[in-house]
């Protein structure tokens, strides 16, 4: 039936989907956090491992781009080398590890620790977009409760996990809202990250592939995590530095070292942990 | 130290090396050909063109050597590669009543125009594993039947249509294409032809469990397999420029019409209702469990009470892709560690201030 065999566009996606992806990302743009339906494409790996990322990355990725890729919040975890490799090698493009470097960084679980830029596009995967749907598992309600801005469900959720455990017992794909508007999930990052999110002068772009949805939050947006006037949002703090480098104010790795309870705790940032390393920090576990 | 997250790189390159050995097998057995799968597994590969959304034999046969016989990563690597095809055109409907016919059987009529055919069936074979699988004996050939010029045989629905016992058939809406979820996002509530190809690429084992459900009383429909046919239609093409349609090639489909309970209203004598099954190549499985959900889907048309999950489209539709399902069981062996970083810290926190006596007016975060 073939008369040859595959081959496949620059970063994979034939162009006319590009250009659908393209409009969907600007949709998204144009109205933060509302999430934007599209047709998402089968991607050469399983839905649930970043096709949605990854179909935004190969809209937006150009051959000058820098491309980082992590995941938990590493460079060396195997999805996020498996991805990278797969763009090195359908766009050529060039590949880095520093988080400043990079123009485009696709991210699964974190925002990194340096602090973004202007012109800099972090890209989020997304399993689940909908911030309500496991209160209320029917797409066409949510949607008619995004429409009426009608949230109160979700703060019935947030006030009953007060009344039954004393916190808010959600610690990451924690929910915001979006420049007043939109409540959004910002995939499942730890809260620690949420406040990153405001004010970024980077381009946050999420892609859900197997959900169908794209949304994006432009640069410099006000975001707010969700919370109660007597019981603020607070973020995770860890009460010790790096083991490797020292740093504080870092979101940190557990590590079990033996088996005698022995734990290394270590910036889940890695590329952030050895730049200070380079620098010549260093922790109390060397 | 740190060993966990390191050297990723090195260990998914041999891996996969690892893989390709697996796969291979033993070197002394010569390698599977493509003419053989095709030829010989052609089932397995008739699976993957359906729930791949492709038709194409040879290339379903590279990915079910490809995935070393998982169907259902074979139907990943077809589809993978699907989506980068543009797509030309829809092409116009095609006529089973005009098929060259391999098989073709009705449960409503002993006999009836264009007759009963069994073909290369499993049906009435005994299930006892044949000692000569174990060796490659002489098959005999089989009988070829001489058919007339013009082999047409009228589809049983539309015998029960020209005494209108049966409810019409639905009219194409103008010259509207029929929807493409590989080309629009999947919203809802959705059409019957948007269902019908959810249900088309539907996974054959999700599809025969609600199929099944239907008939033990979730979402009862009372079916009769009003016929199953399968052999190979043409499919044509308009083309603008000529103002006619010209044939573009072949496909061998399997196509099911379910007869079921009958309704009747005040503008509307009783009359039995359609369900509808039609799968690329051969099988009779997945054609005739698509045709019960696709009539159980119907239940709003029918004014029929949804309370079973095969009527429920956004239960069905959401869930029948094995790709994106599979995908996401399979996501849970990704790392979690941050995330679960997250909910360890917290229930530690939890205890903590669990075993601290409380205190009058404490405010605990």
């Amino acid at each position: 039936m073939t008369g040859s065999l595959p081959a496949y566009n620059f970063a994979y996606l034939d162009e006319e989907t590009k250009r659908m992806i393209r409009r969907a990302i600007l949709k998204a743009v144009a109205i933060p956090g509302y999430q934007v339906p599209f047709a998402s494409r089968e991607m050469p790996m399983p839905y649930g491992w970043g096709t949605g990322g990854v179909q935004v990355t190969a809209s937006i990725i150009g051959p000058d781009d820098v491309l980082k890729v992590i995941d938990q919040g590493s460079d060396d975890t195997t999805n996020a080398v498996s991805i990278r490799a797969f763009f090195a090698n359908v766009a050529n493009v060039a590949v880095t590890t520093k988080t400043a470097e990079a123009t485009v960084i696709q991210t699964r679980h974190r925002i990194p620790e340096t602090p973004l830029r202007e012109g800099q596009t972090l890209v989020y995967q997304v399993p689940i977009p909908e911030p309500l749907r496991f209160l209320e598992p029917r797409e066409t309600e949510t949607r008619i409760m995004h429409a009426l801005e009608e949230y109160g469900l979700m703060h019935v959720k947030l006030y009953e996990d007060i009344a039954k455990n004393g916190h808010i017992a959600t610690t990451y794909a924690y929910p915001v809202k979006v420049e007043g508007r939109y409540v959004m999930d910002p995939s499942p990052i730890p809260k620690f990250d949420n406040p990153k999110m405001d004010d970024c002068p980077a381009l946050q772009l999420f892609g859900a592939g197997r959900e169908q949805r794209i949304y994006a939050i432009p640069p410099h947006t006000r975001i707010e995590s969700l919370d109660f006037e007597d019981h603020p949002f607070r973020v995770q703090e860890f009460d010790r530095p790096c083991g490797l480098c020292g740093a504080t104010g870092v979101y940190l790795d557990e590590i079990v070292t033996d088996d005698r309870g022995g734990r290394l705790y270590a910036c889940s940032d890695t590329d952030y942990c050895e730049e200070r390393r380079m620098a010549g920090h260093s922790g109390p576990a060397l | 130290m740190y060993v966990a997250v390191k050297g990723g790189e090195a260990a998914i390159a041999n891996a996969h090396r690892l893989l390709a050995d697996r796969r291979r097998g033993d070197r002394t057995v010569p390698a599977l050909t493509l003419e053989q799968i095709a030829g010989q597994l052609s089932l397995a590969v008739d699976r993957v063109m359906a729930e791949g959304s492709l038709y194409d034999p040879d290339l379903a046969a590279m990915a079910v050597r490809q995935a070393r016989g998982d169907l259902i990563e074979a139907i990943f690597l077809i589809r993978a590669y699907r989506t980068t095809l543009p797509r030309f055109a829809a092409s116009q409907p095609i006529e089973t009543g005009r098929m060259r016919i391999e098989r073709r059987i009705s449960a409503t009529y002993k006999d009836l125009p264009g007759g009963q055919l069994l073909g290369p069936t499993f049906d009435y074979t005994h299930r006892l594993i044949d000692p000569e699988m174990a060796k490659d004996g002489d098959v005999a050939a089989a009988e070829r039947r001489e058919t007339a010029g013009d082999s047409h045989a009228p589809r049983v629905t539309d015998i029960l249509g020209d005494e209108a016992l049966i409810e019409g058939d639905g009219d194409r809406a103008g010259e509207a294409e029929p929807a493409d979820l590989t080309r629009s996002p999947l919203g809802f509530p959705t059409g019957r032809d948007l269902r019908l190809q959810a249900l088309a690429r539907g996974d054959e084992g999700f599809l025969l469990a609600l199929g099944y459900s239907t008939q033990r009383g979730y979402g009862r429909t009372h079916p009769f397999v009003g016929e199953v046919r399968i052999g190979f239609v043409d499919v044509e093409v308009e083309l603008p420029e000529f103002g006619f349609a010209v044939t573009i090639g072949r496909v061998r489909v399997t196509e099911c019409q379910m007869i079921s309970q009958f309704t009747g209203s005040k503008e509307e004598p009783p009359q039995f209702t359609r369900g509808y099954g039609l799968v690329f190549g051969q099988s009779e499985r997945k054609a005739m469990a698509m045709s019960l959900v696709d009539r159980a889907l119907r239940a709003d048309e029918f004014d029929e009470e949804r309370r079973s999950p095969a009527q429920d489209e956004e239960f069905v539709l959401a869930h029948s892709d094995n790709i994106q399902a599979t995908g996401f069981v399979e996501h849970l062996k990704l790392p979690h560690y941050v995330d679960f970083q997250a909910e360890l810290e917290l229930l530690r926190r939890m205890r903590r201030e669990g075993d601290r006596p409380a205190e009058e007016g404490d405010e605990t975060e």
